[in-house]
């Protein structure tokens, strides 16, 4: 009998060396005559461990990690095939502190199935969601959603149910349903992670969003600088396709939904739901002035469910074990899960998924263990290149939407980003504005403008330019873009910068405490 | 008349009616382009605009936004750089910095002997890993100067 081993086809593992170890495994097996099988199975996510291996024992799954493809030689003398004992052994998997203290819902799966096969899929729970789906109407499976309590996990936090609501309402003879899965933030790879490690749970949520709508095409508009996700999915959605869970009549329904992966082309503005209908239909990702909402003219012009990847791939969990059970994680109005991604200069950074409610702090220290660098944590950024700068007093404020709203911070997609001590926030805020000026789809003035000004007046507080003048400028210039900027993008800039004005003022020189104290 | 061009007009035209049925099709039309040969050369434009019905200076504007299309040929190697936050946080501008002296070549450049093109990129989605690169299709994380070296070193050394 062959001892099945796992090692995983994600982009980290892959970018650290997993091919190589792949092979050295495959050799190390042949030339002593052992029967193996290797699974290349999702990442479990704890990336200081990638690329993590896991053989299959009576006992459970046994980790060793980071496996050099040098390393596997003395691993086979170890007696890797039965668990045995070697410097990277991890113990059993499923009891690293990292994993065994986490609420996996959404990532219940990834890292323990073979993210393509439909097979495995199925036989951990998959597709349970649609089956129940599939007995429902439209407005039932709607209400579970909006009971569920499940917000957009792009950033927005906007109800889903409400969402599909007015879709569901909206009269029209064609309907779709688009994943955004442009994730071009810094510090996030959650829905990377969904997307190379298993596929199939976001295709089974945007086919629930389908029936519940009544849309027959789907698209997931996917990054360029993805390309391994680009890869999974369209595997994915072959098997779906030839096992009747995709096409023309799902599981014999009468009910038809196809989807088509649409790669994106490196536009960070594309993120933004209308910038990336104008590039699904083929212009410049120029963001659209709203109303009309999306859900009522959306693609093409016809009603559209847009969610973000992690949104849809909670879905199946919900329609599988019901809106209650789902509910009961969380907090206030932040209810379920949100994978949590640490990241940076942070010592184990990775994929955490828990209820609402840890605080910051926890999260850094009880599974971060701190900075890499051993250095102390200076900074903090929450919720991608728009997310404010947070200091160390409020790392103890509970991730939840309001609490990180009534500090001023953002909870966005989950993405949490570390600096240590040596950071220069002065340089971090100049960056900010300097991505937007980059990145601005240039429709809007106080965007397309602004963010270039804002590298200049940033330039001049460093260069000490008549620093207390240039201080008051920038914020009044964040002003501007904060109101008058057409979408988030040039709305958002302000907040990384203003953050690190006022809570970081000594990188900006000494003058500018004063200035910061009496606005 | 008979054009000669520094690139494979058939394979271009190929790709372009291949794609070009799809809805909000220039996208995948552009993408099948540069994949067949490497950019989006001037003299395609025509093509696909008398193929799509476009404007050429939609199709322009289209190939301007986007930082991932390329309107001329790039060097035999392309180098990208992770210049966001989070790599940042883990000593990415220093190998930025590493990266235009060891290939001799700024950012959004090619090197003199045409081996190299540089470019910024914001997030490859490895950012517990960082400072992360891509070189051509091939994913690299934990990225410091002396790994940098023995990678551009491989590259060089291939004929």
């Amino acid at each position: 009998m062959s001892t099945i081993i796992y090692v995983p086809r994600d982009s980290t593992a892959v970018a650290l060396g997993a091919e190589q170890v792949v092979a050295a495994i495959r050799r190390e097996a042949e030339a002593r005559g052992e029967a193996v099988s290797i699974v290349r199975n999702g990442s479990r996510g704890m990336f200081w461990l990638e690329p993590m291996v896991e053989v299959a024992t009576p006992e459970g799954r046994v980790a060793y990690g980071p496996v050099d493809a040098g390393d596997v030689a003395g691993l086979f003398d170890a007696g890797l095939l039965k668990g045995g004992t070697h410097a990277l052994s991890q113990g059993l998997t499923d009891k690293i502190d990292f994993l065994k203290n986490q609420e996996r819902l959404t990532f219940a799966r990834v890292g323990i199935t073979d993210p393509v096969s439909l097979s495995d899929y199925i036989a951990h729970e998959g597709y349970a969601g649609l089956q129940r789906t599939l007995t429902m109407d439209g407005a039932a499976i709607v209400k579970e959603m909006t009971d569920s309590g499940l917000r957009g996990r792009g950033g927005a936090a906007f109800p889903t149910g409400i969402k599909w609501n007015t879709v569901l309402n909206a009269p029209a003879a064609q309907k779709y349903v688009v994943c955004n899965a442009d994730e071009g933030d810094s510090g996030t790879f959650s829905d990377r992670m969904i997307m190379e490690c298993d596929p199939f749970v976001l295709i089974e949520g945007m086919t629930i969003a389908a029936v519940a709508v009544g849309a027959t095409e789907g698209y997931i508009y996917v990054r360029s600088e993805y390309p391994h996700a680009i890869i999974a999915l369209n595997e994915a959605i072959v098997a779906a396709n030839a096992a009747g869970y995709l096409g023309s009549n799902i599981l014999g329904s009468g009910k038809e939904f196809n989807l088509t992966v649409r790669k994106a082309a490196g536009a960070y503005i594309c993120g933004e739901e209308t910038a990336m209908l104008e590039s699904l239909e083929g212009r410049r990702g120029l963001v659209r002035a709203k109303p009309p909402l999306p859900a009522i003219q959306g693609l093409f012009g016809q009603p559209t469910v847009i969610n973000n990847v992690i949104s849809l791939a909670s879905v199946p969990i919900i329609m599988a074990r019901g809106a209650a059970y789902y509910k009961g994680y969380g907090q206030g109005r932040s209810l379920g899960t949100l994978p949590f991604q640490l990241a940076g200069n942070v010592l184990h950074g990775g994929l955490v998924e828990k209820a609402f409610g840890l605080t910051l702090r926890a999260l850094l220290n009880d599974f971060g263990r701190g900075t890499e660098s051993g250095r102390p944590i200076r900074s903090v950024q929450v919720g991608g290149p728009l997310g404010p700068y947070l200091p160390d007093h409020l790392f103890d404020t509970p991730l939840d939407y309001e609490a990180f709203a009534a500090v001023g911070a953002m909870l966005g997609h989950g993405g949490v980003v570390v600096f240590d001590d040596t950071v220069d926030m002065a340089k971090q805020a100049r960056y900010a504005m300097h991505f937007c000026a980059v990145e601005s789809c240039g429709k809007c003035t106080p965007c397309r403008i602004g963010s270039t000004r804002g590298v200049e007046v940033i330039d001049k507080i460093i260069a000490d330019d008549n620093r207390t003048q240039q201080v008051h400028l920038l914020r009044d210039l964040c002003d501007t873009m904060v109101n008058g900027s057409l979408c988030a993008m040039g709305s958002m800039t302000p907040y990384p910068v203003l953050s690190a004005l006022n809570y970081f003022p000594e990188d900006f020189g000494p003058v500018t405490q004063a200035a910061s104290a009496a606005i | 008349m008979n054009r000669q061009y520094p690139f494979d007009i058939d394979a271009a035209k190929a790709a372009i009616t291949a794609h070009s049925q799809e809805r909000g099709s220039l996208l995948p039309v552009l993408h099948a382009v540069q994949e067949a040969i490497g950019f989006i050369p001037a003299d395609v434009v025509p093509l696909i605009a008398d193929e799509l019905n476009l404007s050429r200076a939609e199709i322009h504007g289209v190939i301007s936004f986007y930082h991932f299309f390329r309107q001329h040929p790039a060097g035999k190697n392309v180098v990208q750089i992770c210049r966001a936050e989070a790599c940042q946080a883990r000593g990415g501008e220093a190998l930025a910095q590493h990266a235009e002296t060891l290939l001799d070549c700024k950012f959004h450049a090619t090197s003199s002997d045409g081996q190299f093109t540089l470019e910024s990129v914001y997030c490859l989605g490895q950012c517990a890993c960082g400072p992360n690169i891509m070189i051509n299709d091939e994913l690299h994380a934990r990225v410091g100067a002396d790994k940098l070296d023995r990678l551009i070193g491989a590259k060089r050394g291939t004929p």
